[in-house]
């Protein structure tokens, strides 16, 4: 019934983006966002255009897959495209009743679309070349200078990296319940939103019961590995920057230094 | 005659990129007052045709009937379907939800829309016929032993009246006397309230002492169908397909074997002790 969603939309393959460290991944989706905010000019769209296709094109994920990524924010985007279209005061171009259309808004509308656009395919680009564990792995290694100040970097990480594990068997399981309480005649699909709510305490009870038991279960067994958080713990692999991670930080800056530097 | 399927097949996520064919072709006829097991290894499509018994699932391909009414066909009853074809799922304990044992009884039949008084009765007798006393009727059902967990979720389904319990690896995780419990609980319905009972399972052992019929499934096909005592004949034939038999039918036939003259076809212990015991005594006299 629900095993179709999809969480976590890692997109296997064998690419150069694929390979690179997580760590320029994160850095490179975090200079590019905050990139998209430094012009106002159709030539710095056209720039932060060329550099995403490049990239994605490197990644070797598909654009219809990429463009999956956006489904989630459609309304988001009609909704401030539509703000932005009717509600920018300048030069008019056309009028019926209270719609009033401006080149103002038009161009104000086109912009902030795109810049949306290019905020969501980019970080999105980073999950589909990226294993969660992958993620965590390297946002641990960037945020671990944060130690310093006591914050608890590794359990978050680990917190993190466990949850995401746990995402997986959790639909697994809520099908299984779903399934076992239609068996008895439950019905999840008719009445009206208060009635459905209620139609779901027999999954959610199931499956808040199972899912804490699996909680005690794994902190049980953490225990008797002797687990103690971070501290003097190893890794299997440990992250270590190659040459292509240098040159790929690298191309990175570069985008930056030029819009920063050429495009207004 | 009560539950037949024509040709059925089962494709999951169809299309799409995880597409999986899990039963093809089966054909297969579950009558009334039946005590059937399903055996095949794991991924042979046991819980996939048990799903699609009561309409969980919808086959991809062919018809079901039950009572000689395609299930498929507009206007038909899922829900008396579900009520008549009961499915116990695997730990089906990890299902209980409600406040008290005689509430999460209730649900069901209370789905099916019955008086408030029927849906009462029901609970109650199925909770007495699965060996629950009337002192656990309002405590937590999380509160109970896992045996006592199991025979509540148990009793669930059958307050809904089924006249086909079917059930996916029944015995589970539990202790030896939990499952004996369990398997007399079944016969004991099978035998007073007339109830058709498929159970899938792993161990031969039990089948070979229940079952009157077995289904061997293999890689989404029926491969096998018959009586437990002739099944186990293809003792080669079972280990190919990742399958054992009872451990005593495998002493038989090793005797066997080494050219004692028995008749190996014996599932129970009792079965073979005496024949082991007549064909010493048949030395005896020559």
């Amino acid at each position: 019934m629900i095993r179709d969603i999809t969480i976590g939309q890692y997109y296997s393959t064998d690419s150069l983006i694929h390979h690179l460290d997580p760590r320029v991944k994160i850095a490179g989706t975090f200079l590019y966002i905050i990139s998209l905010f430094t012009f106002h000019s159709l030539s710095g769209y056209l720039f932060a255009i060329a550099f995403f296709c490049g990239v994605a094109a490197l990644s070797q994920v598909p654009f219809s897959y990429l463009a999956r990524g956006l489904r989630p924010v459609i309304f988001m985007l009609v909704f401030t495209a539509a703000l932005n279209l009717f509600w920018t005061p300048g030069e008019s171009f056309f009028s019926w009743g209270i719609i009033e259309l401006t080149w103002e808004g038009v161009e104000k509308t086109v912009f902030i679309s795109l810049r949306l656009i290019l905020l969501v395919l980019g970080s999105s680009l980073m999950t589909f070349t990226t294993t969660p564990n992958q993620l965590t792995d390297g946002l641990e290694r960037l945020l671990s200078p944060l130690k310093a100040i006591r914050l608890p970097i590794h359990e978050i990480a680990m917190m993190m990296s466990i949850a995401l594990r746990f995402i997986p068997i959790l639909i697994e399981e809520t099908d299984k319940i779903m399934k076992a309480q239609a068996a008895r005649g439950a019905d999840f699909e008719t009445g009206n939103l208060i009635q459905r709510i209620k139609n779901m305490l027999p999954i959610f009870i199931p499956l808040f019961v199972s899912a804490i038991r699996r909680a005690g279960e794994l902190a049980l067994a953490m225990d008797a590995r002797c687990y103690h958080g971070g501290k003097g713990r190893t890794k299997m692999y440990p992250l270590q920057y190659r040459l292509t991670d240098l040159l790929a930080y690298a191309v990175c800056f570069f985008y930056v230094g030029i819009l920063i530097i050429f495009v207004p | 005659m009560s539950l037949i399927l024509q040709n059925v097949s089962f494709t999951y996520d169809r299309g799409g990129s995880n597409e999986k064919q899990a039963l093809t072709n089966i054909d297969l006829e579950i009558g009334s007052q039946e005590f059937t097991a399903i055996v095949g290894h794991t991924g042979s499509g046991k819980s996939t045709l048990m799903q699609l018994l009561n309409g969980l699932e919808k086959a991809t391909e062919g018809k079901i009937y039950f009572h000689g009414r395609d299930i498929y066909e507009k206007g038909f009853s899922m829900k008396e379907l579900r009520s008549k074809v009961g499915l116990v799922f695997q730990y089906p304990e990890h299902q209980l939800f409600e406040s008290t044992v005689l509430k999460d009884v209730a649900f069901g039949p209370r789905n099916m829309g019955w008086e408030n008084l029927q849906i009462e009765l029901n609970a109650f007798q199925a909770l007495k016929e699965v060996g629950i006393g009337e002192e656990l009727f309002d405590s937590s059902p999380l509160a109970l032993s896992g045996g006592q967990k199991r025979r509540v979720a148990l009793a669930g389904v059958l307050a809904m009246q089924p006249e086909i319990l079917v059930l996916d690896e029944p015995m589970a995780g539990l202790d030896p006397a939990g499952r004996q419990d369990i398997f007399q609980m079944l016969s004991r319905l099978h035998q007073e309230r007339n109830i058709s009972i498929l159970f899938a399972s792993h161990s031969m052992d039990d089948v070979a002492e229940y079952a009157k019929r077995m289904i061997v499934m293999h890689e989404g096909k029926i491969v096998l169908d018959g009586p437990p005592r002739k099944i186990f004949r293809y003792e080669k034939e079972l280990k190919q397909i990742g399958l054992d038999i009872p451990s005593v039918t495998k002493v038989m036939h090793r005797l066997r074997d080494r050219g004692i003259e028995i008749d190996d076809s014996c599932l129970t212990v009792q079965e073979s002790a005496a024949e082991i015991v007549q064909w010493y005594r048949k030395g005896a006299i020559e």
